[in-house]
């Protein structure tokens, strides 16, 4: 599972960056969006992935029964998902802002007001 | 619950919330962000009296023990930073209300003004990885929203290099977290240090690089720095202002942290890079500067040549070293923020920032003229001004090692950055105005302006007189983190 979720991984960091090098502004997105689950997804794995054993200590015992699933990870990943939910909101509502000031979805023509 | 630890992040987050409830009123808005700052600055100067006076302070929240709860932690360094910050914080808040306009004051300019100050704040106070990823974007959220605020087009265009070169950095940062907490299993500070002791490995050099990545791009070293000239002279001075006093800072102040916490085990290698990409951050920054013919444009490539001081003590990785770096930190903040007032104050007179149309400000502002050679010169190195003792105290640690190559280095950008400055006196102050121009108030300076700047020029004239205590401090401050066990024994609560 971890070497399936490892390749996956991989395809996703290299997929968003190759779209992040286009100059598409759609693209672009497209890129961070892919990006910000691909980190995710990285935490999620690197933690180590343990199906089926939730860390909730069974009647009786006083300690966790080895092994467990890490909650920890979970939280973590959650409190990414909003902030990337949130960064995620900002970018389409500047792009579209930019798409309707600049009338283009070329990057290249960003700073164009900078260049006499 | 030590509540000198808790208020620099508490006073900011109320004084927002109280910003957005009083709501349409402006005048109760703009009293309500003054008052904050103000208080602000209090409860850093209360800070960093009660770690000086009883040492690193340590508050675990929700009472969870480390490294399992939410650390926050203050040693010197980090109480000087959120002092500095709030005096910043205050100059640029008073500034504020005679640049920012009615519309972005409408548009929520105030509780984004305290959320910025919150994420500085949360940075230099927490003790774990996570939260300080957490507490960055609530910095740089509010920092985009500033930066767009106003939608004016360059605006918009900076807004979109800025914020898609962040989010990759924060990536990175959280991609070097999930292969630390992969081979850890912790987060906190304190508790890697303990792990991460004297066993270099792949992985741990490879997350080591991945942040040094990620913070680099935020403080804008070589070659990560293009975000930065292309946004910091497009929002309102004030915005611009903070921007370039505080947030690259943050990024340095993180480097500073994690390699001199966490990373130790291979300074051979960790801290050879940093020495090479801080002499190269500071020749490309000053060259660049010398290129530039619009005021802020040419102090935002300063602030990167600026940068690669700061880390260049943390690279050389002595006590003396790191003590010129946190003192230059402080003297960089005053000085940078300052300058970029004083543009804005030119720009407010004249109706621009370009060193081609300005002239014939010293016939005019002979004052004004005066505060900006302060600050310039300081950040030159001239003596006795601040940056003088700044430099000093770094080329004398480089002397002691002694490496000499980055010496001649920071020598020869000193001098170019002296030629800069000389450049903005000699169009702006100097030359006289060419014909046609009038743009801008022609009246005299507002007060609003002028007192934030007199003041932030006094307290550059005050370190250059009276050096020692700041570079005793800050000797202090760096004997903390060169000596980390403090540091774990404090948060940890147990001898490593």
């Amino acid at each position: 599972m971890e070497t399936t979720l490892a390749i996956v991984i991989g395809g996703l960091y290299a997929i968003s960056f190759y779209l992040m090098l286009r100059r598409s502004m759609v693209k672009l997105i497209l890129g961070l969006m892919l990006f910000s689950q691909a980190v995710n997804l990285l935490l999620f794995t690197a933690a180590g992935l343990t199906r089926g054993q939730p860390p909730i200590i069974p009647e009786g015992a006083d300690a966790l029964p080895v092994p467990f699933a890490d909650p920890l990870p979970q939280a973590l990943i959650l409190t990414a998902i909003v902030i990337s939910f949130g960064m995620i909101a900002f970018t389409l509502a500047l792009t579209r802002r930019a798409h309707s000031s600049l009338e283009t979805d070329d990057l290249d023509q960003l700073g164009r007001s900078e260049r006499p | 619950m030590k509540l000198a630890l808790v208020l620099p992040l508490l006073v900011p987050l109320l004084t927002a919330v109280a910003c957005i409830l009083a709501g349409a009123s402006r005048v109760a808005q703009r009293a309500l962000s003054v008052l904050g700052s103000g208080a602000l600055l209090a409860a850093g100067l209360w800070l960093l009296r009660s770690v000086d006076a009883g040492g690193i302070q340590v508050v675990q929240l929700g009472n969870w023990p480390a490294p399992f709860g939410i650390t926050l932690v203050a040693d010197l360094f980090s109480a000087i930073m959120v002092a500095i910050t709030g005096f910043v914080a205050l100059c640029v808040a008073v500034f504020a209300l005679a640049n920012i306009d009615p519309a972005r004051e409408r548009f929520g300019f105030h509780p984004l003004y305290q959320l910025l100050l919150l994420g500085v704040c949360g940075a230099f106070l927490t003790g774990d990885l996570f939260n300080l990823f957490v507490w960055f974007e609530v910095m740089l959220m509010s920092s985009f929203v500033l930066l767009a605020l106003g939608g004016e087009r360059p605006q918009i265009e900076a807004a979109v290099k800025y914020l898609t070169l962040n989010f990759i950095a924060s990536g990175l940062f959280l991609t070097a977290l999930g292969i630390l907490y992969g081979q850890f299993g912790t987060l906190n500070m304190a508790d890697l240090a303990v792990k991460l002791r004297d066993q270099p490995s792949g992985v741990t050099l490879s997350s080591a690089m991945l942040l040094f990545v990620s913070f680099g791009i935020k403080a804008g070293v070589f070659p990560l720095f293009f975000w930065l000239p292309a946004s910091y002279h497009t929002p309102p001075v004030a915005v611009s202002a903070i921007f370039a006093g505080l947030l690259t800072k943050v990024g340095v102040y993180a480097l500073i942290r994690v390699f001199t916490l966490i990373f130790t085990a291979d300074p051979a290698t960790t801290h050879t890079l940093i020495v090479v990409v801080s002499v190269l951050t500071m020749i490309t920054g000053v060259l660049g500067a010398a290129a530039q013919y619009e005021i802020r444009r040419v102090l935002s490539f300063h602030i990167i040549s600026q940068i690669g001081y700061m880390t260049l003590g943390l690279g050389l990785f002595t006590t003396a070293a790191i003590a010129a770096s946190i003192f230059y930190i402080v003297h960089h903040i005053v000085v940078k923020t300052n300058l970029f007032l004083i543009g804005g104050a030119i720009g407010h007179v004249r109706g621009t920032g370009e060193l081609k149309q300005l002239g014939g400000l010293y016939r005019d502002y002979p004052w004004i003229g005066l505060l900006f050679l302060i600050p310039a010169m300081s950040l030159g190195g001239i003596p006795p001004l601040s940056g003088f003792f700044a430099k000093f105290a770094l080329v004398k640690s480089a002397l002691e090692i002694p490496s000499y190559w980055p010496v001649v280095a920071a020598l020869a950008v000193g001098l170019l950055t002296l030629f800069s400055m000389t450049k903005i006196w000699a169009e702006a102050f100097w030359k006289a105005e060419p014909e046609g121009a009038t743009g801008g108030t022609r009246g005299p300076v507002p007060l609003l302006m002028l007192v934030p700047i007199v003041a932030m020029a006094l307290l550059t004239v005050a370190i250059g007189f009276f050096p020692g205590t700041l570079l005793d401090l800050a000797t202090r401050a760096a004997g903390q983190l060169m000596n980390p066990n403090g540091y774990i024994e404090a948060v940890l609560g147990r001898t490593p």
